[in-house]
């Protein structure tokens, strides 16, 4: 029973992460129907730019988020406005070989500035933990929960409460219709794509203290960001959050209980039997 | 206040838009008549900017619309409630209503408008909370026709407001389209429902196969013989 409840703790709490991940690759999904295989690649400039944080500034990561994000906000923009806005009626392989070259270009940029050396930031809690009952808490990755909780409320607070949230919403259920009630769809396309790169990179801002920082360090989590986007129905934010501490969960579990080398076998095996019984995902439909 | 003047449009190869003409004056309500496959909802799309003509013009309040984009033809007050009525599933009535005062210069009517829409389909009021995509036809029609007026329009295009409508949703829907039209909104509206129609209609123009072929006033056309053999089965 403690190795369960002791598995699922760490697993929710990293699934914590993963959801901020999942969340950011729907929301540019839902508004211009890319999948942005470059989305892990973002997660790593985040753990970097955390890291040069720290380290030349003294900035302690999980505050760090505050100049994280809009960084990464204005790259993803930038980038939409660049690149990305030029497939967006391209044939769907054009669009999926551009998001895979954006995402290579970043990470062997990454390798010639700076080396494939794997880097750490060791703070003062990086290694903490706290008992409770029987079960042991990580600091780090505590935090770090608690910090994406509060990013995630504030993002459902944007998307649900404001105009310009709505707008975006709208602009994913219908472009055309969005753009007869005045919205310009252009500009939607532009923020998803920021606030989709910005929480990547929080994400990996947040996860930097438990984590190796190399330039391939990205690479996994687009795939673990692509399974909980399509596990929570493809644009579904709700979906994405629940997917995302859902694949935590599970990872965590199955790496207790079967071996932590299949781990990852058994996330894509529960999510090829998911899509099994319920092709939409599990939010297929869903207000956020 | 809306003019267009020799619209030629082609989807992809194929060219569905010959040189079509109409004008709408201020205050009138305008019919465009036509079969399925006509060309009425792609001259629509054409004034909304959702498509852009291979040539011809289209000036609203003398101004062309030739370089702006869809937004910004809301913006001028042009507003079109667009066939299949296209409400947004996920989100709940009024936060479709919301999206209509999405210009942030109707913003500040916001309540007003929300006001009076509830006033001229209190079945929405009853409705607010619930999703889009959850409302019968004839219910997310007064949504789209709702949300339309939530953007303050001078203009206003209504594509196939009564398609697939029971009988007694389609003569509420003709009798609400001219309480907005006295209300100051003109209205250009794109019907197959040729007799509830041009009753309320000032004037009409027919479309065969991308072409404009008949125009007239409301009595006139609703009298000719072509229209009747055409339309109405007579
Ligand atoms: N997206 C599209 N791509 C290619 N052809 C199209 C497209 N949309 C419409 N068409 C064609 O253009 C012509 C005009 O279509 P349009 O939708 O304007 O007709 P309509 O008069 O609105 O008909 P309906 O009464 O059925 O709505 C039709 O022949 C249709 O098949
Ligand atoms: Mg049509």
């Amino acid at each position: 029973m403690t190795i369960f409840l002791q598995s699922l703790l760490s697993g929710v709490l990293i699934g914590g992460a993963y959801a901020l991940i999942g969340v950011g690759l729907t929301i540019i999904f839902g508004v211009m129907r890319i999948i942005n295989f470059a989305h892990g690649d973002l997660v790593m400039l985040g753990m970097y730019a955390s890291y040069f944080l720290f380290t030349l500034g003294n900035v302690d990561p999980f505050v760090s988020i505050i100049f994280v994000f809009p960084l990464l906000f204005l790259f993803g923009a930038i980038l939409q406005k660049t690149v990305i806005n030029k497939v967006l009626n391209a044939l769907p392989q054009n669009q999926i070989l551009l998001t895979i070259g954006i995402g290579l270009i970043l990470s062997n940029t990454m390798m010639l500035l700076f080396t494939s050396d794997y880097r750490i930031i060791s703070t003062t809690y990086s290694s903490g933990s706290f008992r409770l009952g029987e079960i042991s808490v990580s600091t780090p990755l505590l935090l770090s929960f608690v910090i994406t909780a509060a990013v995630t409320a504030v993002l459902y607070w944007f998307l649900l409460k404001t105009d310009t949230g709505q707008a975006i919403r709208a602009t994913a259920q219908d472009r055309d219709a969005a753009q007869l009630m005045g919205v310009n769809v252009k500009r939607m396309s532009v923020l998803a794509t920021g606030i989709g790169a910005g929480l990547a990179a929080v994400a990996g801002s947040l996860i930097s203290p438990t984590y190796y920082i190399f330039p391939q360090v990205g690479q996994p989590f687009t795939l673990k960001a692509f399974v909980i986007v399509v596990l929570g129905g493809m644009g579904s934010v709700m979906g994405a959050t629940v997917g995302g501490v859902l694949i935590g969960a599970t990872e965590s579990l199955a790496g207790a209980y079967i071996s932590s080398g299949l781990k990852d076998l058994v996330v894509y095996v529960l999510f090829l039997l998911i899509l099994l019984f319920k092709p939409a995902g599990l939010f297929g439909k869903s207000r956020v | 206040m809306l003019q267009i003047e020799n619209l030629d449009f082609s989807y992809g190869d194929l060219q569905v838009l010959w040189g079509i003409s109409l004008q709408v004056n201020q205050g009138e309500i305008v019919t465009v008549l036509g079969a399925n496959g006509a060309g009425k909802s792609t001259t629509l799309k054409n004034v909304s900017r959702l498509v852009r003509p291979s040539r011809g013009t289209i000036t609203f309040d003398g101004a062309d619309l030739g370089k702006l984009e869809s937004h910004q033809v809301v913006e001028m007050g042009l507003v079109q409630v667009p066939e299949g009525r296209r409400i947004f599933p996920e989100m709940t009535v009024l936060e479709n209503l919301r999206m209509g005062s999405f210009i942030k210069s109707t913003r500040p009517d916001r309540q007003r408008n929300i006001e009076r829409a509830f006033t001229l389909f209190p079945r929405l009021a009853e409705r607010q909370k619930q999703l889009g995509g959850t409302l019968s036809g004839g219910e997310q029609q007064m949504l789209a026709i709702g949300r339309g007026l939530m953007t303050n329009p001078r203009l206003m295009l209504l594509d196939e407001p009564s398609l697939g409508l029971s009988p007694l949703f389609v003569k509420n829907i003709f009798e609400i389209i001219k309480e907005i039209n006295k209300q100051g909104t003109t209205i250009l509206l794109v019907e197959q429902n040729v007799f509830q129609s041009l009753r309320i209609s000032h004037r009409a123009y027919v479309l065969e196969t991308g072409r404009v072929v008949l125009s007239g006033t409301g009595e006139e056309l609703l009298g000719n013989e072509h229209v009747k053999k055409a339309f109405l089965g007579a």
